[in-house]
């Protein structure tokens, strides 16, 4: 399938549910619905370097909340339309992401992903001396209550989210199917028989740091207007660091589709669980299925359904 | 000039040393056999030769360039390719696409060639079918057999075209038939003007291959010449057998 089609594809569907959240004429679904959206921008980013390249990044939240910060530091600096603030959260975390390569692709395994989990810990600490972001006590976004050409302004954000979505699946799939995918797969492979091979495995990893950094803080920079009020411990919570990992943990992380499954799946099932239980009950919920998951179904569900097929095949 | 020059290289992990002043020459089109007992530094040579190890002194220069602190892609991309002692395939790609790799990366990062999807496809097909695993391209290497598994490593440092292709054992635990198989491989790939050395226990096929045969011992090397002649040296029967 081509790329255009593919993102043809991707666009009536986030279209179709644009439209059908309308339908239910709820706010509530828009609400609920942005933070689904939000994670599966979070797994593919995660999985662009966790699962191609098998490098597991354990600091997610912090990349996230370098999006959420960079635009609490711009919009107190001046006013901009948020696509322009995701942008720029984009690049931020994009640079925070290629200089956490620099410093610790050297490492492999429980060590790189003890270092992203350092990571996370610092760029907190200084957040919360920051006065000017907000420091401890958080800062204050005050979203308007409409946007003229669509309505609830909550509507907006999900509309930008949606696209997000779109582009980050486009450049997950984007990836897979290229030379660069490739490179990817031996990284996680093999990096002495990539480097035998001709793979330059360190620029390849710093590439991969950076994309991946930069759809997350690109995920991070609506959230301010979103959430209305953002503190440190929010912006760096566990949820994203452990949801960004189960959740292509459980949708399979050997292609584009598994953060996708996983991210729905997980996503609205939090959503549920908060609504029907209690909000605290969420990550009991993502750490059961992650242990059911690397237990029952190590390749995730879309190694499942690859290997039922392959076994109906033959 | 020689295609591969190594002058003086000494390599120590801490207080051992593996490497101690290694001097070696291999000329365009030679067959050179590597032999030497269980830790005498062959792969340790290797590792150096290719740039997975810094070597602490000396100098590696290739095709007239010293290659000293070129990463080992930048090495592969020059024309040095190497199998692995223990196979180390691409797991999760197909056989077919284990090829690719080196295809896309080496062969097409070098300045002036840029092979078109279908001629990837066909290099893929050519490989495979010089090392007969034409049948297995779509399977995964777990599924292949340890000689199968050990012409694909091999067929994956051709991929890249080299000048010099070093095979670190690439018959270890293979049936006299398969060493046969792999020896003859690697005579053919010879006549194709790949310049190549061979790093094998088995000694068979060793004097079959080699045209000139370099002993190591304890991180030196203490004989170099004819296979015939070098076999009969005192000093290496003195390494194999003891006094």
């Amino acid at each position: 399938m081509q790329t255009r089609i593919f993102l043809l594809i991707a666009i009536a569907a986030a279209a179709v549910v644009f439209f059908a959240a309308r339908w239910v004429g709820n706010d509530y679904v828009f609400f609920a619905g942005y933070t689904v959206l939000q994670f599966i921008v979070l797994a593919t980013a995660w999985n662009i370097l966790g699962g191609y390249t098998g490098y597991v990044n354990f600091g997610s939240a912090a990349f996230f909340a370098m999006g959420a910060y960079s635009t609490v530091f711009f919009h107190k600096f001046f006013q901009m339309p948020i696509p322009v603030l995701i942008v720029i959260g984009g690049v931020v975390s994009g640079v925070v992401g290629l200089g956490m390569g620099y410093l610790t692709l050297r490492l492999r395994g429980a060590f790189f992903a003890i270092a992203t989990l350092a990571l996370a810990v610092v760029l907190q600490t200084l957040v919360v001396n920051w006065d000017y972001v907000g420091g401890s006590r958080g800062a204050y976004i005050i979203r308007p209550a409409e946007i003229a050409w669509l309505g609830p302004y909550i509507q907006y954000l999900f509309l930008l989210m949606l696209a997000l979505v779109v582009i980050s699946l486009a450049i997950a799939r984007g990836i897979e199917r290229s030379q660069l995918g490739y490179g990817f797969a031996t990284i996680r492979d093999d990096e002495l028989a990539a480097e035998a091979s001709g793979v330059p495995t360190l620029k390849l990893k710093l590439i991969a740091t950076t994309i991946s950094g930069a759809l997350m803080g690109m995920a991070g920079a609506p959230f301010p207007y979103y959430i209305g009020y953002l503190q440190p411990s929010s912006a760096f919570g566990l949820e994203y660091a452990v949801n960004s990992i189960a959740m292509p943990m459980i949708g399979g992380t050997t292609s584009w589709v598994g953060p996708l499954i996983g991210a729905i799946l997980l996503g609205s099932l939090q959503q549920l669980a908060t609504v029907t239980i209690s909000s605290a009950v969420n990550l009991l919920i993502v750490g059961l299925l992650l242990v059911g998951f690397v237990i029952i179904a190590p390749n995730g569900i879309v190694g499942l359904v690859q290997s039922w097929i392959r076994r109906s095949t033959k | 000039m020689p295609l591969l020059e190594v002058t003086g290289l000494s390599k120590r992990f801490g207080g051992f040393v593996a490497l101690d002043g290694i001097d070696l020459a291999v000329a365009e089109g030679e067959r050179v056999g590597l032999i030497g007992p269980n830790g005498s530094g062959k792969s340790t040579l290797v590792n150096c030769i290719c740039g997975t190890l810094a070597n602490e002194t000396g100098t590696v220069r290739f095709a007239g360039q010293a290659v000293d602190g070129l990463l080992t892609h930048e090495r592969t991309r020059r024309g040095m390719a190497r199998s692995f002692q223990l196979p180390r395939p691409f797991a999760t790609l197909t056989v077919a696409e284990n090829l690719r790799v080196p295809l896309l990366y080496t062969v097409n990062a070098r300045p002036g060639t840029r092979l078109a999807a279908a001629d990837l496809d066909a290099r893929c097909d050519e490989l495979l079918a010089l090392v007969a695993l034409a049948g297995k391209a779509r399977q995964l290497p777990r599924d292949l057999t340890q000689v199968e598994m050990r012409k694909l490593e091999l067929a994956r440092a051709m991929a890249a075209e080299p000048k010099l292709l070093i095979a670190d054992e690439s018959m270890a635990g293979l049936s006299q038939s398969e060493v046969d198989d792999i020896v003859n491989l690697l005579i053919q790939l010879n006549e194709r003007g790949i310049t190549i050395i061979l790093i094998e226990h088995i000694m068979r096929a060793v004097m079959k291959f080699s045209q000139r045969l370099v002993v190591l011992v304890s991180g030196k090397k203490i004989a170099d010449g004819r296979p015939d002649e070098v076999i009969r040296d005192p000093e290496v029967e003195k390494a194999y057998l003891g006094q």
